[in-house]
């Protein structure tokens, strides 16, 4: 156990901006917005003090804090982090001060049916404090009730701020948002009670803790009959697919981030919907490999399909916001890909593609934010010919879509490849099909570009303002962080490659594979 | 004296109670009903008690008063606020709560 | 043959001394679009200097670094420069480092010198553009990434840097994004580009799982250990690499449309260096196509198929820029076929690679100088007569024609003349095949070369006022125009020349690729009467289409020949009808499936529950006392089940 309480400072540091902007006198609620920046900036300070805290080469779960909640049943506030936690928290650290500077104006415009003025600042501002808060603990949670617990209590600032902040449709999405999560979550709320049951007849005597029961099953301590175990996996499998989103179940999230505000959307797609891939890599392979394995060929085929779906989806789709959602829709196909691959590569590569994917889609999405904030139009077509009125918005959109489409030397292609290498070795052909999207990439991002930034300048879009500094503060360190992590992946990679390895089903697949082949010629025992 | 007769009356109440209830119209002889039910458990508990020499009924005998009175409180103040506003007491023409 | 060069371990050393320069010819073009695209308006003024300077600086130290290898002995040419590790993973170890040997050595001579030129080119013919400093950053960019893709010493970076011309590629194409022709063009390249890169990308992937790495190390050292078939696939993978980026058949469609960019881009990256890539590629994997006749053989078709499609669309194009963009497909049509026949063809490949970069972006410019003078009008119907009004142009231009139609002495004649005696010294039935499509493809480009000089520089004035009724007012370009145009038409001439005398760049290029002769004994002196027979023929057909009557200034409806081939051979048509509609159909359904069907589904659960939830809404009629009844009733139930159990 760490001397200094790193993560729960972390969790509890936008807990306190929240308390700052209730305590904030009736005629000063404007100031709700420079406290929820001082807030998370400081938050993000932790974030990174986390990971210099972090040793890169020492045990795979650091900064571990335990302390008993529900003693009776073995219930522990436990958290602590791998690298790909810690990667993950700092691109929800890194993300929120930038929706929070680019969402700065969002309760002043106009929404059709929501009259003017009446919508509040300090709710909004509030609700992504509480939102950061829930996302850190949800990646630091190291007690699987714990994590589920936030899992849920997820969805409470999510569908407020899309219920209450979103547009036009925006009550239908909520909803739709709510019920989907929910019943994902609740057959992982059944799932993760019949993990607790088994462990309570296992010599372990009843535990959450995830560390303790990764290597119980690892060590075969912990062993579950054949159909209870596809059951747990299934229980939280469909949870995360939910969450991920994964085909079939997707459709919530093209309306939730259509009507969303961009900023809840950046949110809600570059780090709430990471859970569930995150959820899959750590949970569903860990706790029950040899579902996984059973599994595996149907989550390949839903991951293969996601990609390709998606990605025809967004090629088909009229409205910029619906078409981005769309875009991760087969994102996230391939993450999933990476993720049930099952190797070293292809692992390493869908934690980087969560970071990445983060970045680049969060960039679209408030480059698209901002052009709606102008036009107060969502749909392709009322734009045109905007770079030559406002080229720094059409520079700054290109240069995130060229990594939305994993163009070498931005940061989504070293993950993308990655997971299509990974995959490659052991399932060929899923991989060719995955390739194949990066055909349908170019066409979605570049035929969105062609349609909206060139040709002659639309009447609607004359008179548009180029980006101004709130906007260029908001946009510039995304891509900043994308030109980095596309020279210089090694930023992460060192966090996430020992995460990876030390996991023990990847711990088998670390060489490459021919390599591989030879050793184990060679070594056979 | 066999300890049994309480629980007949008990039970004799209960039922009483509970017809009223359910055939009365006029809200303040529903309410009164429900009076007479809770007082009828009360006795029940208050028999067990005796039966089995244990004090635990007795105490939630005492509970039941507390509520029954708060509840006589609360009741009969909407009681009041609906013929206020309706003009009548009968349970028939507080019908609002329905699909 | 084969297994001949893989039997010697490839292990090129660290560089050192004055060869550690190779990274700093790749950062400076890099470092100059940096500042230019970063820096913004701030760098207008110089921007065009600071481009032309990191492009010059570029060319000196890759000269450095020639003569630097130029000292060592023939067999001490190859290098390896570990700058960092790229992506580091478990298993999966991707360097960014270069390697420099006498190939990669010609291309960045050949980038760099080039480039050089036209960076110079594009200070004057952009003068005018308000965005001269953006088009500069892109030409910049274009180089790096070039740079990075000859330079690289694993495939993966070689990706990055193929990646990165097509970003380039897209970026300069589209420069003048206001036009939508110029948008929808960049957005084309860019895709059908993409579908080349999916070959890449692939080739790169079983590549890591039969040699376990991609490095140049991994590959070349292990190819002859692997399953022919696997190579088979992997050669197949890069050929559809080189297809895409190299605009052979059947991904060829984009080049035409890729004029619609500025013509110093089309002179640079249409016709001398990018598109040219996919030579490099092939010749670069050669000990994969080496182990493989199979892939080899259909490397040579696709050539083949180019040269004759390119040279066939060029005959029928008014446009001159297009007419030369056919006339790029078609020749390097002839560099795949080169590649194509293994270790005979790889330095004749290349050689008609360089020669081609001289006097095609000399053609480029040439046009480009013309269309300055011309308003801007492509039409080469509204041309004619225009040696008299520029002289310069004129006589740059037509060196260059004689370069590539092959007359000696110039340096097309050299390198066209070896390809087609290659490809008869393939020997048997595919080599007659190769050689005669080949010399049908020198008779057509004399053709439609000849048909190029005549429409734009003899005959009479056919001018046209422009649309805001300037009549043109043909003038010399300025001296940063010509001189590039000079120095180029100068490589034409006398390039050929250098590289046959003594064989000397086959023994210059022959530690990379290796050397054959061919199997079959060609007669050199009856091949080359042969080929200078069909030129005679196709300049003397184009003689009297053209000259000896007047050249009509709208199009005649042509044969049915022509008017497909104006129709760029239905290639478009074909895309469109095969892929473009199926796929909008496609997507509009999935659309369509994706609201009624999937959301459908969910909507229709949620609808049905509701239904349900309504009728059984109708029980809760309001009155107390049915409620009290139904609770007495479920708690009788309740009491009822109790005493069941129990009994």
């Amino acid at each position: 156990m760490s001397s200094f309480p790193y993560l729960t400072v972390t969790i509890a540091a936008p807990l306190v901006g929240v308390a700052a902007i209730a305590a904030l006198p009736k005629g000063r609620t404007s100031l709700a917005r420079p406290v929820a920046l001082v807030a998370s900036l400081i938050t993000l300070g932790f974030a990174i003090a986390d990971t210099v805290a972090f040793k890169t080469g020492g045990p795979r779960f650091q900064l571990a804090e335990d302390y008993a909640w529900i003693p009776s049943f073995h219930i522990d506030y436990s958290v602590a982090v791998d690298g790909v936690a810690l990667v993950l928290i700092l691109l929800a650290a890194v993300l929120v001060p930038v929706v929070l500077l680019a969402a700065w104006h969002d309760t002043e415009e106009h929404v059709p049916g929501v009259e003017d003025g009446t919508r509040s600042v300090r709710a909004y501002f509030s609700l992504i404090l509480v939102l950061e808060t829930m996302m850190i603990a949800v990646f630091a949670a190291n007690d699987i009730f714990l994590f589920y617990v936030v899992f849920e209590a997820l969805l409470i600032p999510g569908y407020f701020l899309i219920g209450s902040f979103g547009g036009e449709r925006r009550s239908y999405a909520a909803v739709k948002f709510l019920l989907y999560n929910l019943l994902g979550g609740l057959l992982m709320l059944a799932a993760v009670i019949g993990l607790y049951v088994i462990t309570t007849r296992s010599s372990l005597g009843g535990t959450f803790n995830f560390q303790t029961l990764s290597k119980a099953v690892a060590d075969g301590t912990l062993t579950m009959s054949g159909p209870t175990e596809k059951w747990l996996f299934l229980g939280f499998f469909v949870a995360f697919a939910v969450k991920a989103p994964l085909w079939p179940f997707h459709t919530w999230l093209p309306d939730a981030a259509a009507e969303a505000t961009p900023g809840t959307a950046v949110l809600l797609v570059g780090v709430l919907d990471k859970i569930g891939t995150f959820g899959m890599l750590r949970f569903c392979l860990e706790l029950f490999p040899n579902a996984s394995h059973f599994f595996t060929p149907l989550v390949l085929v839903l991951a293969v399909i996601s990609t390709i779906y998606g990605a025809l989806l967004a090629v088909g789709q009229t409205d910029i916001k619906r078409l981005i959602a769309y875009t991760s829709v087969s994102h996230f196909g391939l993450i999933t890909l990476g993720v049930f691959a099952l190797t070293a590569r292809g692992q390493v590569g869908a934690t980087l593609y969560m970071v990445n994917h983060g970045l680049s889609t969060g960039a679209l999405f408030l480059l698209a934010g901002f052009m709606i904030s102008r036009r107060g139009s969502g749909s392709v077509d009322a734009y045109g010919g905007v770079q030559k009125v406002a080229p720094l918005l059409a520079g700054t959109f290109l240069v995130a879509g060229l990594s939305s489409l994993a163009l070498p030397g931005l940061s989504s292609f070293v993950s993308e490849f990655l997971v299509l290498v990974g995959t490659f070795e052991k399932y060929p052909a899923a991989a060719i099909v995955g390739t194949t999207s990066i055909v349908l990439a170019a066409l979605y991002i570049l035929w969105l570009y062609q349609r909206t930034m060139t040709g002659p300048v639309a009447k609607s879009v004359e008179g548009f303002k180029d980006l101004n500094r709130r906007e260029l503060a908001v946009i510039t360190p995304l891509l900043a962080l994308i030109i980095a992590l596309g020279f210089v992946p090694s930023l992460l990679t060192n966090y996430i490659n020992p995460a990876i390895s030390k996991t023990p089903a990847i711990s088998q697949t670390l060489h490459q594979p021919s390599v591989a082949a030879n050793q184990s010629n060679g070594s056979g025992q | 004296m066999n300890p049994d007769n309480y629980l007949y009356l008990s039970a004799i109440l209960f039922t009483l109670g509970a017809l009223g209830v359910l055939i009365r119209r006029n809200a303040i002889v529903v309410f009164m009903c429900i009076e007479l039910m809770l007082n009828a458990t009360n006795l029940a508990f208050v028999t067990f008690s005796r039966m089995h020499g244990a004090l635990d009924g007795q105490i939630i005998a005492f509970f039941t008063m507390v509520v029954a009175a708060a509840e006589v409180v609360v009741g009969l103040a909407i009681i009041i606020s609906v013929y206020r506003t309706r003009r009548s007491a009968s349970v028939d023409d507080a019908n609002l709560l329905k699909y | 043959m084969p297994g001949e060069l893989s039997t010697v371990a490839y292990a090129p050393p660290p560089a050192t001394g004055a060869l550690l320069l190779t990274a700093w010819v790749v950062a400076l073009p890099l470092a100059g679009a940096a500042v230019l695209l970063i820096g913004g308006k701030r760098t207008n003024r110089w921007g065009h200097l600071l481009g032309c300077a990191a492009s010059i600086g570029s060319f000196v130290l890759g000269a450095i670094l020639f003569f630097t290898l130029l000292g060592r002995p023939g067999n001490a040419r190859s290098y390896d420069q570990h700058v960092y590790t790229w992506v580091p993973v478990p298993g999966f170890s991707a360097e960014a480092g270069f390697h420099l040997d006498q190939l990669s050595m010609t291309f960045v001579l050949l980038i760099t010198g080039v480039g050089s030129l036209i960076h110079v080119y594009s200070v004057g013919y952009m003068a005018e553009d308000e965005n001269r400093r953006k088009f500069f950053g892109y030409l910049n960019l274009f180089l790096a990434a070039m740079l990075i893709l000859v330079l690289a010493n694993n495939y993966l970076l070689l990706y990055a840097g193929w990646e990165g011309v097509g970003l380039a590629s897209y970026l300069l194409i589209g420069f003048w994004q206001h036009k939508p022709s110029a948008a929808v063009a960049a957005k084309k390249a860019f895709i059908v580009n993409r579908v080349g890169d999916v070959g890449l990308s692939l080739s790169v992937m079983l590549m890591y799982t039969t040699f376990g790495g991609f490095a140049f190390t991994d590959v070349f050292n292990k190819a002859s250990t692997a399953d022919r078939n696997t190579l088979t696939g992997i050669g197949l993978m890069l050929l559809l690499a080189a297809c895409g980026k190299s605009a052979q058949f059947p991904l060829q469609s984009w080049l035409l449309d890729a004029m619609e960019g500025p013509t110093p881009v089309s002179a640079l990256i249409h016709a001398a260096t990018m598109v040219t890539a996919g030579v490099y590629l092939i010749v670069r994997s050669h000990a994969i196509f080496d182990l493989s006749p199979n892939a080899r053989l259909l490397v040579t078709i696709v050539g083949a198929i180019t040269l004759m499609f390119g040279a066939i669309i060029g005959c029928a194009k008014d446009d001159i820029k297009k007419a030369l963009a056919g006339s790029t497909m078609s020749q390097i049509g002839y560099m795949i076929l080169a590649a194509g026949l293994g270790p005979v063809g790889y330095v004749v490949a290349i050689m008609h690679l360089i020669t081609h970069g001289f006097f095609k972006a000399g053609l480029f410019l040439g046009a480009g100088s013309v269309m300055h003078g011309m308003n801007d009008d492509v039409n080469m119907r509204h041309y004619g007569g225009l040696r008299k009004y520029m002289a310069v142009t004129f006589v740059t231009f037509g060196l260059g024609y004689l370069a590539i139609i092959g007359v000696p002495p110039f340096s097309g004649f050299w390198s066209k003349d070896k390809l087609i005696e290659a490809a008869f010294a393939q020997g048997g039935t595919s080599g007659w095949v190769l050689g005669v499509t080949a010399l049908l493809g020198a008779m057509i480009t004399a053709f439609y070369m000849t048909r190029v000089m005549l429409m734009t520089f003899f005959g009479e004035k056919r001018w046209v006022e422009d649309e805001h009724g300037h009549e043109p007012h043909p003038h010399e370009a300025p001296l940063s125009m010509t001189i590039p145009m000079i120095l180029l038409a100068v490589g034409s001439v006398f390039a050929g020349g250098l590289f046959v005398l003594g064989t000397s760049f086959q023994n210059w290029l022959a530690p990379v690729t290796g050397h054959s002769e061919g199997s079959a004994h060609v007669n050199s002196w009856a091949v080359s009467g042969a080929a200078l027979a069909v030129v005679l023929i196709g300049i003397g057909y184009a003689w009297r289409q053209y000259a000896s009557k007047p050249v009509p200034s709208v199009a005649p409806a042509g044969s049915f020949a022509t008017r497909a081939a104006r129709r760029d051979l239905y290639g478009d048509a074909f895309n469109e009808n095969a892929i473009m509609y199926p796929g909008q159909y496609l997507t509009r359904l999935l659309v369509y499936f994706d609201l009624k069907g999937v959301d459908g589904v969910v909507n229709g659960v949620a609808a049905g529950l509701g239904g349900t939830s309504g009728r059984f809404r109708r029980a809760q009629n309001g009155f107390v006392r049915s409620y009290a009844l139904s609770m007495f009733g479920g708690a009788a139930v309740l009491i009822a089940a109790l005493l069941l159990v129990r009994a």
